[in-house]
């Protein structure tokens, strides 16, 4: 069966005074259905482009989708047309975005803003669609929703917001959702709370879902598949425990040991990533993270290496010394 | 909770420090409505050398406490003792004096930057506010020291901030904390707004600077594993109060409050077989407004182990192992654990 959703060779640029920046730079990966896959990586990497150019939301000029196929329930998103792929937004695929006091509309009832939704996609009647709305505010654990319905987003808090933003996702039973940094503006037991939400109905649901984040142990928490992100490309990929356990690309390897755990004892100091975040204007023909790997080797220069099967665990990198590495951490481990 | 005599260890002390903004409405004539008590009579000390952590969520009233001791905010109530001189009576003059010895490092590295300023003309202000260093060509040559000691370039000094990434300009604003050779930094979420792989760099950096200029920090921050990496001691607070203090190992292996232990409970920890063997439950509601808090212990509407008693009477911080202070009335009844993911506390049936 063909997974709900396959990217195939997604380019997307942006022409800024400084230069052509490639922000997703060629990436492939699926979706199967049900399953939650994380997109993780530093602010640059293109991880946010990356799931925006699927939704068709880049703003164009100055950006511009070049090249690649988005197959979403088999048809090619890049083919529909404006009208056609308004349906599809807030329909099939529902979006969760970071900073929840952005994006929900400040002059509209939160009541305004989910039934327009469900009139939108849903062919819902007024009455319906209020109806609809009130068992949506109580599915994302909002209480007393008829009061809630008739206030503005500024009368809510970080969280209250982002629960009426998965309220809206959720509202056409997606079969894909998307969220972008969803905790990253909300504390951490607010985050919590926002994040078990999203799974627990992602489950209930039968929905995807891609989560895009630099949080490692939200990923940890709760993503089956990874796709590490940096300089617009995917440098790994695969099944999260093997990612975590047995990193097989330098930088998912640096990025893992960078961050100090509480699960274990402090340690004396931290191991961080050297070197400066790339500067994507300036990429040469070689591998992007080459300056600031342990690994990099003069052949490292004349080439951007693609993703190759790697490791035991069944992942792939996009290492020139994937094989040197793997031997290497299997040793380790 | 008694505060203790000052002694020669001791680098500053904080006694029972509020902070009430007013809240008004109205544009010409501004009645008052209300009142927020970001901070709400707090005490503590902080010895010298020693890296004392400040967590909470938003709006916990961490950073006004940190404003209040640079005396960017003035106190409305409670004594800020640094070296034994009470930071709130002095005179603006007799400040400007002292506050060469305190310095600060803001969480954005993008606001905290004047960009029309180039980084060395940024890292030479404070010499020149405070006099010190008036030959320009030793000032630059102290600028450019700087740079090299927070591991930047020496010819940045003709670049401006928007030329750097954001790591390097969190090290153009830690150049310029040590302008002035201080001997107290406040760090009010330095590390936050960076990149995982940079955020490393920069602990690491805070950490050989305290090591070679015999720095004492207050750290203020949320992520709660950097701030064990980084702290002695930690303060968590919630609601503009210190509801636990302790050494930082005792705090992180034996948490006592509830509170501290469901923040210790909401970090996932980047390895999905220790996710998956943790069995975790997010705390039920939001922090509470600080404009209307809930009587008795602020944090009763959310306790797991709250009783009856904890809505009427709010619980002092007191010692209840040595070093170890708890804002708890029920502490005695949480079980102890010393295994990390056994420390969530069971829900009682709702």
């Amino acid at each position: 069966m063909a997974p709900l959703l396959q990217v195939n060779d997604l380019h997307t640029e942006f022409r800024t005074g400084a230069g052509v920046v490639r922000a997703v730079d060629g990436v492939s990966y699926a979706v199967e259905q049900g399953e939650t896959v994380a997109i993780v990586g530093e602010s640059g990497s293109g991880k946010s482009v990356s799931a925006l150019s699927i939704l068709r939301l880049i703003p164009d000029p100055p950006g511009r989708i070049t090249r690649g196929e988005i197959l979403f329930l088999g048809r090619d998103l890049m083919q529909l047309s404006d009208v056609q792929m308004r349906e599809v937004r807030g329909g099939e695929i529902g979006m969760v975005f970071q900073e929840p006091m952005t994006s929900l509309n400040p002059v509209l009832t939160i009541g305004r803003q989910i039934t327009e939704t469900l009139e939108q996609h849903c062919q819902a009647d007024r009455a319906a669609a209020y109806k609809r709305a009130v068992e949506l505010l109580g599915l994302v654990g909002i209480a007393d929703p008829a009061r809630r319905l008739r206030q503005y987003p500024h009368q809510l808090s970080g969280g209250m917001r982002q629960r009426v933003m998965i309220a809206i996702a959720i509202a056409c039973d997606p079969k894909l959702i998307i969220a972008d940094e969803p905790t990253t503006a909300l504390d951490v037991t607010i985050q919590a709370q926002i994040l078990e939400l999203m799974s627990g109905l992602t489950r209930r649901l039968n929905a995807a879902l891609i989560i895009i984040t630099h949080n490692l142990g939200v990923v940890a928490r709760y993503a089956k598949r990874v796709n590490v992100m940096y300089a617009g490309r995917i440098v790994e990929s695969g099944p999260a425990v093997a990612i975590y356990h047995r990193p097989q690309h330098p930088y998912t390897i640096a990025l893992l040991r960078s961050v100090p755990r509480l699960d274990r004892p402090r340690q004396a100091r931290l191991d961080p990533v050297e070197g400066q975040p790339p500067d994507l204007t300036r990429l040469d023909q070689g591998c992007a993270f080459r300056p600031r790997c342990r690994f990099a080797v003069d052949a490292c220069a004349r080439v951007r290496p693609s993703l190759q099967p790697a490791g035991p665990a069944g992942q792939l990198s996009a290492c020139l010394r994937a094989d040197e590495i793997s031997t290497a951490s299997g040793a380790a481990a | 909770m008694i505060a203790p005599a000052t002694d020669v260890a001791t680098l500053l002390e904080v006694r029972g420090l509020r902070k009430v903004f007013p809240v008004t409405e109205g544009i010409l004539a501004h009645r008052m409505v209300g009142e927020v008590k970001a901070v709400d009579g707090i005490d503590f000390t902080l010895r010298r050398g020693e890296t004392l952590g400040l967590v909470g969520e938003s709006g916990c009233g961490k950073t006004t406490t940190g404003r209040c001791i640079l005396q960017l905010e003035r106190p409305t109530a409670g004594e800020i003792l640094y070296d034994g001189v009470d930071l709130t009576r002095l005179t603006h003059k007799q400040l400007l004096a002292l506050r060469r010895r305190i310095q600060v490092v803001f969480q954005d590295p993008y606001s905290s930057l004047n960009p029309r300023m180039k980084v060395g003309d940024i890292i030479a202000e404070p010499m020149k506010v405070h006099a010190i260093e008036p030959d320009a060509a030793r000032r630059a040559a102290r600028v450019r020291e700087l740079l090299a000691i927070c591991g930047l370039n020496p010819n940045f000094v003709d670049r401006y901030p928007h030329e750097m990434s954001g790591g390097q300009r969190q090290r153009v604003g830690i150049a310029r904390a040590l302008a002035l050779n201080p001997e107290f930094i406040i760090c009010d979420e330095a590390v936050s707004a960076l990149d995982v792989s940079i955020q490393a760099q920069i602990v690491n950096l805070l950490e050989d600077l305290r090591e070679r200029f015999k720095l004492t920090y207050l750290f203020i921050a949320h992520d709660l594993s950097v701030v064990r990496h980084l702290c002695q001691r930690v303060a968590v607070m919630y609601l503009g109060r210190i509801i636990e203090l302790a050494d930082c190992d005792e705090l992180f292996d034996n948490p006592l409050h509830p509170y501290t232990r469901v923040l210790l409970d909401a970090v996932p920890v980047p390895d999905p077989s220790v996710e998956a063997g943790r069995n975790f439950r997010p705390v039920k509601g939001e922090v509470p407004s600080p404009l209307n808090p809930p009587p008795g212990c602020v944090f009763h509407p959310r306790c797991p182990i709250a009783v009856e008693s904890c809505s009427r009477s709010r619980p002092e911080l007191r010692e209840v192992q040595p070093g170890h202070w708890v804002a708890c009335s029920e502490v005695h009844t949480i079980p102890s654990s010393k295994r990390w993911c056994d420390r969530s506390i069971p829900t009682p049936k709702e």
